[in-house]
This record gives structure tokens, C-alpha cells and sequence, in this order.
């Protein structure tokens, strides 16, 4: 039977599941449009206000929403009603429950309790990331076929194509990481990932499969539908590909699904190439026994940290005071004043430490808040380099893309899986 | 038959590093994380205009919102000789004539409209306008209004406009004497004024 704190649990967990991803999206489009702003030299969104406070743009956000909420939805008469309004929640529903499966710490132990930070933990763990993946080509050809415009029906047929031929090597790719690990269950991943390899470098699966990585890493992108692989979109021959007949907040859900879909690719990446939760030379024991320093260290460097951007914030609102003679001028003033107070804060949570001496729970608890804040940087840093390589590279002609699928990534995951036989029949594995 | 020259364009040969993809795709990136971090930090090439806190000064030559210009007296320059309404390839210039009390300058437009969003900017009544009364060089390109009727802008719109070079306010031109004043003669003939 459930009882009911386990039920809290599982609803908590389920919140966050699906609440993390959805609070990213707007946090990485602003990031997408900051960054490629800096790309390409121009200072990026930085108009709308509520009074002063404009946070570099990210008021933008607010509007970006309440327009595409509020916008009249037309719906072209030829349509196919229920397939048009199926998919982009099939695409949303899809980017939304793959990431359950991924592990955003160690298993949490504590006195007469423990918790696992994933929701489905299932032997099949990464299978339910293919397994769902594929889905989510559904949802582009649903759209491009039901709306019923020739551009669309292009890019859904594209993405198909796009996507029988990226899976494959998708799913080879990883089969080397499982044989070396010898396990599907991502938390198990994760931990195996925890050792050192030679020594020094951590076990982390880039180290021990770079092919793999970089195959994985290159289909995920073709997965995701981003630039370089968004032919589906092509809005330089397609108009906008598989979304063109779709407007006001079902555009939205597409634009939702796109970004969640990143935040979940990063996930995975991070959790099968990049150490998942694991703090670099640190594992969960060491990360408990040595909390009291860490933590310590860690806040004195969240205050140095935060001073330092209220002195940056501060010289800031120096060099532009005046410049739009309104109350937009002291901007720069009150966020050095709010960073400063944040920067003490931090200090004074120090002192109340060193005060009161560190409790015995603080120890795991802590553990676990390090690796999930590691683990969510693993996952921004990747989801900035998706923004990065978008904004640098062209995309593929579609001959090139075939090209690239067929003829060099699957048969180098092929070539992967048996250099990895090899290896392991030379050595014995890497655990023993 | 002249002989048909062909001339064949090798495609250079991608070599193996390029043919990876992987080391271009690296080099781009390097290329565009340099941009990124040089304007995060403040150091690039900075080339916006903040729009509604700075403004551009157009070129000498932008065709802006038109204007009228004035006499020494500030009365309207133009003496209504419907040049620029007939070469107006749009047909938005409507004017209505009146005489004026100088016989010397025989008429006046008593109504001088444009419809800015008929105009096409072409400036051909700049260029038809025999005595300079008319000017683009006004550097205003945004033109806005909420209701059509608010894009015709009448006479007393069009003297107001201001030039964008205080300098080149009023053209260089005397007044055509009025009758019986002494002097007889013009100080500056029109021709000279171009
Ligand atoms: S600029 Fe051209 S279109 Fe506009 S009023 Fe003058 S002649 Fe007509
Ligand atoms: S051409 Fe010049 S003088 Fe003649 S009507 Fe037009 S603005 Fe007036």
C-alpha cells in the first residue's frame, strides 16, 4: 500500500518533473535570443520594462507569452481538425515524459528514509528514452500532413526521413557505453561513472566511448529538430516547415515541445557522456563526509561571487547614468544593491553554520543539493552549447544529411560497437 | 559558328579534416564564441543605435518626409504651379490654388496636401519644383498615425516640418519686390539658387 507520505512523494516528484523542464523553456529562449544576439553582434532584446526592471531582457518573456496566449487561433478550413490539434500536444506530451527516467541525484539516505531522485526507475531506463524519442516525429508529421499546405507536408515527410535515418545510429551508438557498463538503469550509469579512470580522469563516458559521444551527441541534435538538422522548418525553402499553418499558443506548444526536447536531449547527454549527477572527483561519500568544508567553501564563494557582480552592476549603472533620463537609470543601482544583499545573505547563512554547528542530516542532504545543482549545470552548459551550435553553422542540404546519416554515422557506430567487443574481450571490462 | 569558350570551375577538393565535418565545425565555433565573449565583455564592435534614445543622421540625400519651405517672411515658398502634382507618379500631391497680393508672384496654393501613403518617396517633386519650394530633406522616416486620414498632411503640416540641417532651413532667395517699393529689382534671381 501507498502511504501517504509516499504518495506526497510521487506527486512532488511528478511536479518537478514536469515543472522543471517548463520553467527552463522561457530561461533558454531568452537565453537563444541573448546569445545569438552576442553572436552576431548586436545587444539583443533589451526594451520591454516593467517600471525599471528590465533583467536584460528577460521582461521580453512576459510579453512573448501573454501575446501567444492571447492570440486569435485560426485554424485553416481544410484541416484535418482532431490529427491538427493532436499534434503539439503529442509533441509536448512526449519532450515531457522522457526526462522521469533520469536520475537528478544520488539515492538520498537518511535515518528511516531514502529517496531517489527519479520518478520511473525501471531496468529499461535508457530504452525508455528511444522508445520514446521516436514518438516525437509523430507529432511533426501529424502537423505537416493534417494542415493540409504543401510546405508543411514537405517538412513532415523530411523530418520522417530526417529521423529514420538518425535513430539508428542513435541507438548503436549507445550500445558500446552498455556493454562497457553493463547496465541500462541510468542511476547505475551514473554511478559507474563516479570512479577514476587511470587515476585522474573521471570514468565519465566521453573518456571511455569519444565515438560513441560524438556520434550520440550529432543524432541527438538531428533528434531534437535543431539547427543544423532543422529541415523540417527550413524556413529559407518551407516557409516554416511543419508548423507553417499553425499559429497564436498551438505554435507555442511546438515552440514549448522544442525546448523541452533540448532540455531532455541535454539530460541524457549529460547523464550518459558527461558524469550525470556526479561532482568530478567527488562521489556521494566524499561529497557527505566532507560537507560542513564544502559548504563552507561554497558559500563564501556564492558571496564573492554575488559582490562581484554587484560591483560589475554597480560600474554599469555608473557609465550609463543619465542616458535615458527617466527611471530606467537607476536600474543598475538597485540590482547592485539587491546582489549585494543576496552577497550577505550568503554570509550570514556562513556565520549561522559556523554557529550553530552542522547536523548530522545536513551531511546527505547536502550531497544531494551539490549533485542535483551539478547536474542542472551539466544540463544548461549542454543546452548552451545546442544554442551555440545553432547560431554558427548552416544548415544541411538534405543530400548532405542522408549523406552524413547513413553512410558515415552508422557505419562508424557499427565500427564502434565491435572495437568496444575487442576491447573488452583484450582487458576484461573495465571493472575488474 | 563562333565557337561556344567553355570554361570549367574545378570544385576544390574537400580535404580529409574538412570532409570529417568535425574540425570546421570546431573553427566556426571558435569563430562565433569569440564574437560572444567579446561583446559580453563590452569590447565589440557595439554598431546598434538604441533607437528611441539615440537617432541617426540620415544621408545628405534621404528622401524623408516632405516639407514646404518659406520665404524670408516665413509665408509658403511655393507658388502653386502644379509641376510637382503633375509629375507625381502617384498622384497624392493635391493642391488648389489662390492669388496672391503680389502680382509679381501671381499665385499662392491655398491647400497643399500630400497623402503619405500613396507617396512612393521617389522625389520627383523635389526634382520638378522650379523654385525649391519643396524639400525631402527632412530626415524623418518614421511616418505614423492611427487613422488614414492622419497620414494626408496639409500645408500647415508641411511648412512645420523641420529639415534635419538647421543650416539649410530656408533656400537662398530674395523676395520678388512688391510693386512700388523702391528698390525694383530682385537682390538674388532665382536662377542662381539651385
Ligand atoms: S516623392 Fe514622388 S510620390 Fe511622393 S509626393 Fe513626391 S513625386 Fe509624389
Ligand atoms: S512644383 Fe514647387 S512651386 Fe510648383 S506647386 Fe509644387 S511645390 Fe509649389
Amino acid at each position: 500500500m501507498l502511504s501517504l507520505l509516499d504518495a506526497a512523494i510521487v506527486l512532488a516528484k511528478v511536479l518537478f518533473f514536469v515543472l522543471f523542464p517548463l520553467s527552463l523553456v522561457p530561461l533558454l529562449v531568452w537565453l537563444e535570443r541573448k546569445v545569438s544576439a552576442l553572436i552576431q553582434d548586436r545587444p539583443g532584446p533589451n526594451r520591454a520594462r516593467i517600471g525599471f526592471i528590465r533583467l536584460g531582457g528577460l521582461v521580453h518573456l512576459f510579453g512573448d507569452t501573454l501575446k501567444m496566449i492571447s492570440k486569435e487561433q485560426i485554424i485553416p478550413r481544410n484541416a484535418y481538425f482532431f490529427y491538427y490539434m493532436a499534434a503539439p500536444v503529442i509533441m509536448a506530451t512526449v519532450a515531457l515524459i522522457i526526462l522521469p527516467v533520469v536520475p537528478f541525484a544520488d539515492v538520498l539516505h537518511l535515518p528511516g528514509f531514502s529517496l531517489s531522485f527519479q520518478l520511473l526507475h525501471f531496468d529499461a531506463g535508457i530504452l525508455w528514452y528511444f522508445a520514446v524519442v521516436s514518438l516525437m516525429v509523430y507529432g511533426v508529421i501529424l502537423a505537416g500532413w493534417s494542415s493540409n499546405n504543401k510546405f508543411a507536408l514537405l517538412g513532415g515527410i523530411r523530418s520522417s526521413a530526417q529521423m529514420i535515418s538518425y535513430e539508428l545510429p542513435l541507438g548503436l551508438s549507445i550500445i558500446g557505453l552498455i556493454m562497457v557498463f553493463g547496465t541500462l538503469q541510468l542511476n547505475e550509469i551514473v554511478v559507474q561513472q563516479g570512479d577514476l579512470l587511470f587515476g585522474f580522469l573521471p570514468k565519465w563516458g566521453i573518456f571511455i566511448q569519444p565515438l560513441a559521444a560524438i556520434i550520440f551527441i550529432v543524432c541527438a541534435f538531428a533528434e531534437t529538430n535543431r539547427a543544423p538538422f532543422d529541415l523540417a522548418e527550413g524556413e529559407s525553402e518551407l516557409v516554416s516547415g511543419f508548423h507553417t499553418e499553425y499559429g497564436g499558443m498551438l505554435f507555442g506548444t511546438f515552440f514549448m515541445a522544442e525546448y523541452v526536447a533540448m532540455v531532455v536531449a541535454s539530460a541524457v547527454i549529460a547523464t550518459l557522456f558527461f558524469g550525470g549527477w556526479q561532482v568530478p572527483f567527488m562521489d556521494t561519500q566524499a561529497l557527505i563526509d566532507n560537507a560542513p568544508v564544502l559548504l563552507q567553501v561554497s558559500l563564501v564563494g556564492a558571496a564573492l561571487v554575488l559582490f562581484g557582480l554587484a560591483a560589475l552592476s554597480f560600474r554599469w549603472y555608473q557609465r550609463k547614468k543619465g542616458f535615458y533620463g527617466d527611471i530606467r537609470d537607476i536600474e543598475g543601482l538597485v540590482y547592485a544593491g539587491v546582489l549585494a544583499v543576496a552577497g550577505l545573505g550568503a554570509l550570514g547563512f556562513l556565520g549561522l553554520v559556523l554557529a550553530l554547528g552542522f547536523p548530522a542530516w545536513g551531511g546527505p542532504v547536502f550531497a544531494a543539493l551539490a549533485q542535483m545543482g551539478m547536474f542542472i549545470g551539466k544540463i544548461m552548459a549542454l543546452c548552451l552549447i545546442f544554442i551555440w551550435v545553432r547560431w554558427t553553422l548552416p544548415r544541411f542540404r538534405y543530400d548532405q544529411l542522408m549523406f552524413l546519416g547513413w553512410k558515415a554515422l552508422l557505419p562508424l557506430s557499427l565500427l564502434n560497437i565491435v572495437v568496444t567487443g575487442i576491447m573488452i574481450y583484450l582487458t576484461g571490462g573495465l571493472n575488474t | 559558328m563562333k565557337q561556344v569558350k567553355v570554361k570549367t570551375i574545378k570544385r576544390e577538393k574537400m580535404s580529409f579534416w574538412e570532409r570529417t565535418y568535425l574540425l570546421p565545425i570546431f573553427q566556426g565555433m571558435g569563430i562565433t564564441f569569440r564574437h560572444f565573449i567579446r561583446n559580453l565583455i563590452g569590447k565589440g564592435p557595439n554598431i546598434s543605435v538604441s533607437y528611441p534614445d539615440e537617432k541617426k543622421t540620415m544621408p545628405t540625400g534621404y528622401r524623408g518626409k516632405h516639407r514646404l519651405t518659406q520665404r524670408d517672411d516665413g509665408t509658403v515658398k511655393c507658388v502653386a504651379c502644379m509641376m510637382c502634382a503633375t509629375v507625381c507618379p502617384a498622384h497624392c500631391i493635391h493642391i488648389e490654388a489662390a492669388e496672391h497680393d503680389n502680382p509679381e508672384i501671381e499665385k499662392y496654393p491655398e491647400k497643399f496636401e500630400i497623402d503619405l501613403l500613396r507617396c512612393v518617396y521617389c522625389g520627383y517633386c523635389v526634382e520638378a519644383c522650379p523654385c525649391d519650394a519643396i524639400r525631402m530633406d527632412s530626415g524623418i522616416y518614421t511616418i505614423f498615425a492611427t487613422k488614414r486620414e492622419d497620414f494626408i498632411i496639409d500645408k500647415e503640416g508641411l511648412l512645420n516640418v523641420k529639415p534635419q540641417d538647421p543650416s539649410t532651413a530656408r533656400p537662398l532667395q530674395g523676395m520678388p519686390p512688391l510693386p512700388g517699393s523702391e528698390a525694383g529689382s530682385r537682390d538674388l534671381p532665382m536662377a542662381d539658387h539651385a
